[in-house]
This record gives structure tokens, sequence and C-alpha cells, in this order.
């Protein structure tokens, strides 16, 4: 009998656990208040803040904060979602905040935000080092990438009537531009959620798309027309989208010395051994050309932070000063330690001080 | 009349080789099948223990420390303003400066100083905070070593020649110095099990993802278990045969099936967005993960208390027991191997779940480990995801080994399901 009765006196007790866990999740959601900053945003930025908060959470008092990648837009999303410790403080970005963006930020009752421009992050177009390393200019990617190219007659002449756009003819690096080798155009890249890409499609194809003077002409006439030449990657199997997984690019590229892969600077820092960065214009990207703004692709990290929250969460200043202090990111920097390219002396002074009085945004310029 | 009896024996007999041979091929396959999934498990296993078995010991370096109170900047030793605010790290420095006395230039000092892990400075700190006597004293102690130091290391003996990574020619001297004096050694690293996440590889680990895993996996089974069986119960035992217990029948089955993200998404708009209940704590990740497993558990369930024969039910209401009593004394004890067994299943599923977690903000950077069901929470899969993500080359072997570790957590759980079946199961 004592036997049968004991699985029945269990589930008693089980049902009691559930009953506690429910009436802890109520009363959770009531009291929503807390005592670690929160931050979202770019998966890109995320190596970096997360050191920043380490440190930050090692050094001081409070408790470590908390980041979250979300992607620089998720990151937006969330931050401009409203005022209250219910949403993150601070959101990372790879990109600058987009006037739509600002203004959902505005009409969801966040007003002040501080900007904070942090260093650059340089994109590199690298293969394995099995092979040769190349030497490409920002318009043989655009000719290698884009999904339409102009006809070759109409590129010949700048004075050219001819302005016929075709779609992508080129198989082979030689074909776009005789100097290069005779392998075949494969690139593997993040896919069109990632920042990485944005980023990529704006700084390189549009770097060389530009160079065509018939094409830069259009800019003036029709931004939106220009947009679509100029960034839409070609989807015919040369440009391969592998996720946002840069390892898994270096990775692949390893395994495959005929394809180039398009991340981050500071996973070819990290992986010098297995891939090799291409020359672009011919800068080989380094430290220090992508800090003198030699190497030509590289791009702004930032991040924002809600003035509202400031006092109310504790610790936001205590991040931001550790963020901003010279041993994060100054020229000899962690931060540089971890690949972030920092901003120059002046810069850093000015954008330290603005950062400092918690100087709100206007949204201009945007 | 014999003749065709005879014809089809003999047409038996031409044809019994051939048939012999087809069932012959036929087990050949079932081994075949057998033998490249073993190979594929055998390929998993080799690669991962292959490059995770080294984070399981650490490099440390041994320093000869002077705890001078002028490097530190302290004047009084009990003053705890000034202890707090003393250079360590300077302490550090000068320490490795005295050991290999060549070093010239500011580039050549950084490498140097890049030989041992940021945490040296907090190790200082927290013995001085200990024991102020040491204040003057000089000791020698072992610190963890940088994560570049690490990997080249250990790699010092492979067969392929050592991993230089991101060291370089001068630093690979000093640690051969280091190498000839012996005061650089790898270690067990425990701090491996017992530390949260870092972005220093040398000094990260997996302590804060197993108390994570283990605070949200009790929010699941505290909520899915008792909701499981109930719901079981009364579908199998108590309620009418009709088309509104079929339809739930056929949604159940289908819920099972549905992708995990979904009831991430559905965590999400529910329980963050309409209940306010935070995110990146445990007890969402209960919740999203208990509503995940709950068909699971409601299905094999079901399943065990049907495998309970009618015979022990009609016996029961026979001798008079109302029919609570004959499913509370009779049939869910007899049910309740097959009914854990299910529940310990589904919560190895949920162990190792990263998808609907993605929603609610688990996917974080959380170093702190979690004292709590509301502390910021992450569980293991998703260390493995962000480790797998992170540029460090050290990571590998972490992620690898943080594999090994999840692995073994659901070896363990599937075994005791095992177990608990083959030795609670009655064949009737």
């Amino acid at each position: 009998m004592k036997k049968h009765l004991k699985p029945a006196a269990s589930l008693k007790f089980a049902a009691i656990g559930c009953g506690i866990a429910i009436s802890l999740a109520s009363t959770q959601a009531i009291s929503a208040s807390r005592d670690y900053i929160s931050i979202v945003g770019s998966s890109t930025v995320y190596p970096f803040a997360t050191v920043v908060a380490e440190r930050f959470g090692k050094t001081t008092s409070n408790p470590t904060p908390k980041i979250e990648a979300t992607g620089s837009g998720g990151g937006m999303k969330l931050f401009c979602s409203g005022v209250g410790t219910g949403h993150p403080d601070i959101t990372n970005a790879s990109r600058r905040m987009k006037s739509s963006e600002f203004k959902k930020c505005q009409h969801s009752g966040v007003k002040d935000i501080v900007e904070v421009l942090i260093g650059f992050d340089g994109i590199v177009l690298a293969n394995s080092v099995k092979t040769q390393q190349m030497s490409l200019t920002r318009k043989d990617i655009f000719l290698a990438l884009a999904k339409n190219v102009p006809a070759p007659k109409s590129m010949q002449d700048e004075f050219t009537t001819s302005k016929t756009l075709i779609t992508n003819p080129y198989n082979t690096w030689q074909e776009v531009n005789p100097a290069l080798p005779n392998v075949k155009i494969e690139v593997l890249g993040p896919p069109p959620t990632s920042g990485t890409r944005d980023a990529f499609a704006e700084l390189a194809l549009e770097g060389g798309c530009k160079k065509i003077s018939w094409i830069k002409a259009i800019k003036k006439r029709d931004k939106r027309g220009y947009k679509e030449i100029c960034h839409t990657i070609r989807e015919d199997g040369h440009y391969i989208e592998v996720g946002e997984n840069d390892n898994l690019i270096v990775q692949k590229l390893d395994a495959n010395p005929n394809a180039l892969g398009v991340f981050g600077f500071s996973f070819l820092d990290q992986n010098a051994d297995k891939v090799q960065g291409s020359l672009i214009e011919g800068q080989v990207p380094t430290f220090d050309t992508i800090a003198d703004k030699s190497y030509p692709i590289s791009r702004p990290l930032y991040f924002y932070v809600k003035r509202a929250h400031v006092g109310v969460v504790p610790g936001i200043e205590g991040y931001l000063a550790e963020f901003t202090s010279e041993k994060a990111w100054g020229e000899e920097g962690y931060l540089a330690e971890k690949g972030m390219i920092p901003l120059s002396d002046a810069v850093r002074r000015a954008n330290g001080a603005d950062i400092k009085a918690l100087k709100s945004m206007t949204g201009e310029g945007l | 009349m014999s003749k065709p009896v005879n014809a089809t024996s003999q047409r038996i007999r031409e044809t019994l080789a051939q048939r012999y041979r087809a069932e012959k091929r036929f087990r050949l396959y079932g081994v075949v099948a057998i033998l490249f999934g073993l190979l594929c498990v055998a390929t998993l296993f080799v690669d991962i223990i292959g490059k995770g078995h080294g984070a399981f010991r650490q490099t440390y370096v041994q320093l000869s420390v002077n705890y001078e109170a002028d490097v530190l900047g302290i004047g009084d030793i009990d003053d705890a303003q000034q202890l707090a605010l003393a250079n360590f790290s300077g302490l550090v420095k000068k320490s490795l400066r005295s050991r290999f006395g060549d070093v010239s230039g500011r580039k050549e000092k950084r490498q140097l100083y890049r030989l041992v892990s940021n945490s040296a400075e907090y190790d200082l700190a927290d013995r001085l905070k200990a024991n102020h006597q040491l204040l003057g004293q000089s000791e020698k102690i072992w610190v963890l070593a940088d994560d570049d130091v690490d990997t080249y290391f250990k790699s010092l003996n492979s067969a392929d020649g050592p991993f230089v990574g991101r060291t370089n020619e001068k630093q690979q001297q000093w640690i051969q110095s280091l190498v000839d004096e012996g005061q650089i050694e790898l270690r067990f690293n425990s701090d491996f099990f017992t530390s949260g996440d870092s972005r220093e590889p040398e000094q990260a680990g997996i302590g804060g993802a197993i108390v994570g895993s283990l605070l949200t996996l009790f929010i699941t089974l505290a909520l899915s278990f008792p909701i499981g069986v109930a719901a079981a119960v009364y579908l199998e035992e108590f309620a009418p045969q009709n088309r509104w217990t079929d339809f739930i029948e056929v949604n159940i089955n289908n819920l099972a099936a549905v992708p995990s993200i979904i009831f991430g998404l559905l965590g999400l708009a529910i329980f963050i967005n309409f209940f306010h209940v935070p995110r990146s704590v445990p007890i969402i990740g209960g919740l999203v993960l208990a509503v995940m497993t709950l068909p699971t558990i409601i299905i094999t369930s079901r399943a065990a208390i049907k495998a309970v024969p009618p015979s022990i039910r009609e016996a029961g209401i026979g001798i008079g027991a109302s029919p609570v009593q004959v499913v509370l004394h009779h049939v869910l004890p007899l049910a309740l191997p097959g009914m854990l067994t299910g529940t310990i299943i589904g919560m190895a599923q949920a162990l190792g779940e990263t998808a609907p977690l993605l929603m609610i903000g688990m996917v974080a950077f959380i170093v702190d480990v979690p004292g709590g069901f509301s502390d910021p929470a992450t569980v293991l899969p998703v260390q493995i995801f962000l480790w797998a993500d992170s540029p460090e080359r050290a990571f590998v072997e972490k992620t690898s080994a943080a594999i090994m570790v999840l692995l073994a957590f659901l070896i363990t759980m599937n075994t005791f399901a095992v177990v608990l079946r083959k030795r609670l199961e009655r064949r009737w």
C-alpha cells in the first residue's frame, strides 16, 4: 500500500513546485527593475563591447553588463521600442543610425540619445595562403560581383553613347581584368541581413561603381536606381552566402583555395596562418593602412545610449567612462589589441568630451 | 496431380540459392548502414575530442613578484580605497621586465606584457587583499598565460610544428627561455568548469552556462512534468471520445513536430511582450522550453498509460475503488517509469536547444555566474554557439571542450532513461 501512495505524494510535490515557479515568474513581471546594464546590437561591435563590459564588471562593484548580438538593425528595433527598464539601455551598430530609426525612437518616447563613434573596422577580401595573393581594385570587385554590369563596350569610352547594362557575364577573374588569374569567380560572404554585407556593398561595390562616370551621373537624377545598380549583388552562384559566422568562411577558404571570402579584419588578424587579405587599390589590409584610411574598405562602429536610463540603471556612466578611456579605445588600448582600428587623437578627445557631457544627437545629417 | 507440386518444388530449389543471396545482401545493407552511422559518430567524436582535449589544461607562467608599496601606490595598507585603486598591472609589468632584462622600446615592452593574461593583476590584488603582510615581500606565483602563448606552447611538440599564430619571434624566444627554466607548465584547468564566459579565451569557462542550464531545466521540469502528466491522464482515462478530443490529439502530435524557433517567437510575443517577463533570465527560458517539451511528455505519458492493461483498472473498480483512486493508486504508479523516461528524453532535448532561446535574449554575453532564477543567464548550447563565432583562435578548443561536456550531460541523461526503463518496466 505504502509503495502505491508514494508517487501520488511526489505528484503533489511537483504541483507545488509548479505553483512556485509560476508565482515567481509573475512577481518578476511586476517588479522588472534591473541592476545590470542591458546592451543589444551589432555582432561586429559585440567582440569589442564584450571586452569593455568584462573589464568594467571586474574593476567596479557593478555587475557585468549583459550583451546580446542581435545585429545592427535588430538592436535599433529593440532600442527604439521605448523607455523603461524592460528595454535595453545601449545598442551597438556597425553603421550610423538611419533617420527612419531616429524617427521611430522619437516617436516611442526615446528622445535623448547619445551617439558614440568608437572606431573603425576593416572589411577584407581574403583567400587561402596556399594560393597567390590577389590584387584587386574596387572596380574589379564591382564588375565581378554586381548583378548587372555595364556592357564591355560602354566601359571603354568615357563619352560613349551606348549606356547599357547587361546581366553579369563574367565567370573568371581574368574576364573581369586581364591582369587577374584565370580562376572562377567564387566569393563567400555574409547574407543580406548582415551589417558586414551592407557595408561591403556600400564601400566596395559602390566604390567601384562610381568609377564608371555615366553610372555616377545617374546618382543625381535617380538616387534609387543608382543604388539598385551599385548595391545589388549577383545571385547566379558566384557569390555564395555562408551565414553570419566568419569562422566558417575562414574554414571554407582553407578547404577551397580558389575561393575568396568577405569578413571583418579581426578574423584576418587572428587567422593569418590560414588566410591572406587581398590588396585593394594596391593596399594590403593591415592595422596601419586601415587606421590611416589608405585601405579603402573600412566602416565606422557606433553605439547609442538612452539618456533617460542614465541614473536609473546603475553603472551606465561608468561603462561609458571605461569605453572611452585611453586604455580601452586608445592607440594602444585593449580594443586595438582585439582588432578594432582606433580613432585619431583629436576625434577621440572631441568625442570623449561630448560623451562625458552626455550630449544628445539632433538627428540632423543622418 | 503430383506433377505441379514437383514443378513448384523444382522452382523453389532452383531459386533457393538466389533467395539466400538476396537475404545476405539485404542483411549486408543493414550492416553497412549501421557501420556508416558508427563511422560518422566516430569521426565526430575523434574530431571533437582531438580539438577539445587541450582545453582541459591551461598554460601557467611562474612570476616572481615583489609587492613594492611605491609601485602599487599604497601608503596605508589598511585603506580599502587605496587597495582598490592600486596599480597591480604595473606590478605584473615590473616583474616581467625584471625576468627578461633585455627589453627596450615601447613596442617590445608591449609584446612582453602580452605574455601573461590580464587576470594576473586581479590574482595579485586578491592575494594582497587576503593577506596584508605580503606588502613589501616577494613571492613566486603561477599566473595564467595569454591565449596566444597558450596555443603556441600546447603546439610546441606537435607533429606539424608549433602553431605560431600571433606570437612573434621575440615572444617565442621568451617562451623558450621560460621552458628552459621550467617556469611555464600545463595545469588542469579547473576554472573552465567554475567560471563564466570571458572574452579572454584563457579565462573563459562554462560554469555560468552549466548553472544557467540547470536553473532553466528546473523551471522546465517543474512546469512541464505535472502539466504533461495531468493532461495525459485526463485524455487517456477520463476524457470522452469525441471530435474534440480527436482534434486535441491531432494538435498535440502536430506541436511535437513544430520547429523549436516557433516556440521562441511565441515566448517573445506572449511572455515578454504581454506578461513583461524580463529577457535573458532562466524563468523565461524555462517557460519557453516547458511549452516546447509539453507535447513530447504528453505523448509518451499517454503511451505509458495505454500500456497498463485494462484488467488492472477493472479489478480496482471491481473491489469498489473510485476512478480517481484507480488512477492514482494503480495506473499512475505502473505508468510512471514510462512517463519518467519520456520526461528525461524531453529534458535532454530541451538541454540541447538554442533556437527558441535566440528570440528571448538568452543568446547573450554573460560573465557573472547566475545566482537565481531572475539573474541573466545563458545555457550550454548557446555558449558553444557564441564561442564558435568568436575570432580568437584559442576559442576553437574551448568550443570543442564545451561540446564534450554537453555530450557528456546528454549521454548521462539518456543512459539514465534507458536504465530506468530496463529496471522498472513491467511486461504484461
